[in-house]
């Protein structure tokens, strides 16, 4: 039941994680975070196996400030996606498959527009304007068909996410203990103050 | 004197020097001249095509010429069946970045990578360094045309004009006098014929005798490199007025 959920904007793209760790019916901890910054402009999520995840994330964002300390240059968004889905694709093809599916939110600072890129453990690959993974895929793509558009601002996107979370706890049958988001924009990442607390009434 | 130290690349003069890479050196300032202009909105390379022996079959194709990548060219200098090695090691470097990052490798870094292996045979033991030196023409979004210059030291640097071969002296002090920052690729290929006319032995010179090739962006913004064909140097000759003069007759006596 995690959560990974991604919205891009006008200038920006939102990604948000689902902060429990889950360990069959248990929940280990509630502040979980399952991103990790790959360079200034590019961040990853990730949700699957337990070990898996955070070892690939790990291997990744080393690869990716490797790249960057070499080249005095960061990579750019669909740069880092390409480099994530051969990794992966590679790894599926050996004997220790990593399971793990992925979204990667950038921006980029050559054509000055933001990216999101959506991955699963298959190292299938496509470039989306909003995308979810796992169980969220069932109640939030129809939401985001409906109000996503291409050039909303962040406010908006806020909302959509908002709209989002709230049918999430609204019919997951397990609590994922809300979510961190974090926001990329031409200023590099950071992090949104998230309301988790808020009850949602059920229909 | 030297003797006893320039058997071997790896081992330095009591002078400090590395003798085999200063004799390759050397034997590139014997080869054809070639040279590199850099313009607002592209960049040409030009070079001097030795002409051997007219009973040689005139290879059509560019011998001194070589496309590396989609964003990239190179002028050589120097031992062609070298070049033809570190060309070959060139595109393969540049395929496999294309397929990691699904982009064309960043212009410095391919001349990087050619030069991490020249530097090699400076240090590791007992082979010859390559005899080249090159002059790369490219174009990425993050730097935009750049242009580059190699020699078999494994040392480069990024020029605005440069030139490598024969006469690489007086090339380099015409370029400095005549080169101006904004010029355009029109005028960039004018100062490219003038200065070969002036540093080749030859006085008349001919599509035989030389080859073009540049480095641009179409309209729609897509980068392209052209090898020119031999009409085109001609007709470039021809306006710049350095075309050999009667052509026709001469070659009616011959």
């Amino acid at each position: 039941m995690e959560v990974l959920l991604g919205i891009t904007g006008k200038d920006y793209t939102i990604i948000a994680a689902s902060k429990a760790a889950m360990r069959g019916a248990t929940i280990l901890k509630a502040s979980d975070d399952k991103t990790r910054a790959l360079n200034k402009h590019s961040l990853m999520a990730f949700s699957g196996e337990a070990g898996d995840t955070v070892q690939f994330a790990e291997y990744i964002q080393a690869n990716i400030q490797l790249y960057s300390m070499r080249n005095d240059t960061n990579l750019g968004p669909g740069a880092v996606a390409s480099f994530v889905r051969g990794e992966l694709a590679k790894a599926l093809r050996s004997r220790k498959p990593y399971t793990v599916n992925l979204m990667l939110g950038g921006w980029d600072p050559i054509t000055e527009k933001p990216s999101l890129y959506w991955a699963d453990y298959l190292a299938s690959l496509a470039k989306l304007p909003y995308a979810a993974h796992g169980y969220a895929q069932y109640y939030c793509l129809s939401i985001l068909d409906k109000h996503h558009h291409p050039d909303i601002d962040f406010e908006q996107g806020m909302k959509i996410l908002r709209m989002c979370t709230d049918e999430l706890k609204r019919r997951l049958p397990i609590d994922f203990k809300g979510v961190f988001v974090k926001v990329v924009t031409k200023d590099g990442i950071r992090e949104i103050k998230y309301e988790d607390d808020m009850p949602v009434k059920s229909a | 004197m030297s003797r006893r130290y320039d058997s071997r690349t790896t081992i330095f003069s009591p002078e400090g020097r590395l003798y085999q890479v200063e004799y390759a050196l050397e034997a590139i300032s014997h080869a054809g001249t070639a040279l590199g202009i850099l313009a607002q909105d592209g960049i040409v390379l030009a070079a001097e095509r030795k002409v051997t022996s007219k009973l040689l079959e005139q290879d059509t194709s560019a011998e001194k010429l070589y496309i590396l990548n989609d964003n990239m060219i190179c002028a050589v200098a120097g031992m062609t069946a070298d070049a033809n090695i570190l060309i070959n090691y060139a595109r393969q470097a540049a395929q496999r970045y294309l397929l990691t990052y699904n982009e064309d490798i960043p212009c410095e870094q391919l001349v990087r990578r050619l030069c991490d292996l020249k530097q090699g045979y400076t240090q590791h033991g007992g082979l010859r360094p390559f005899g080249v030196s090159f002059i790369y023409a490219g174009y990425d979004p993050q730097r935009q045309f750049q242009l580059y210059q190699s020699n078999p030291s494994g040392n480069y640097g990024g020029w605005k004009a440069t030139s490598v071969g024969a006469n690489n002296a007086s090339a380099q002090s015409l370029l400095k006098q005549d080169y101006k920052e904004e010029c355009d690729l029109k005028e960039a290929c004018g100062l490219a014929v003038k200065v070969l006319s002036k540093t080749m032995d030859s006085t008349k010179l001919s599509s035989e005798k030389i080859e073009f090739a540049t480095v641009g962006r179409t309209k729609a913004g897509k980068v392209y490199h052209h090898l020119w064909g031999a009409d085109e140097i001609d007709a470039l000759l021809k306006e710049h007025d350095l075309a050999k003069k009667g052509e026709e007759t001469a070659e009616n006596v011959g």
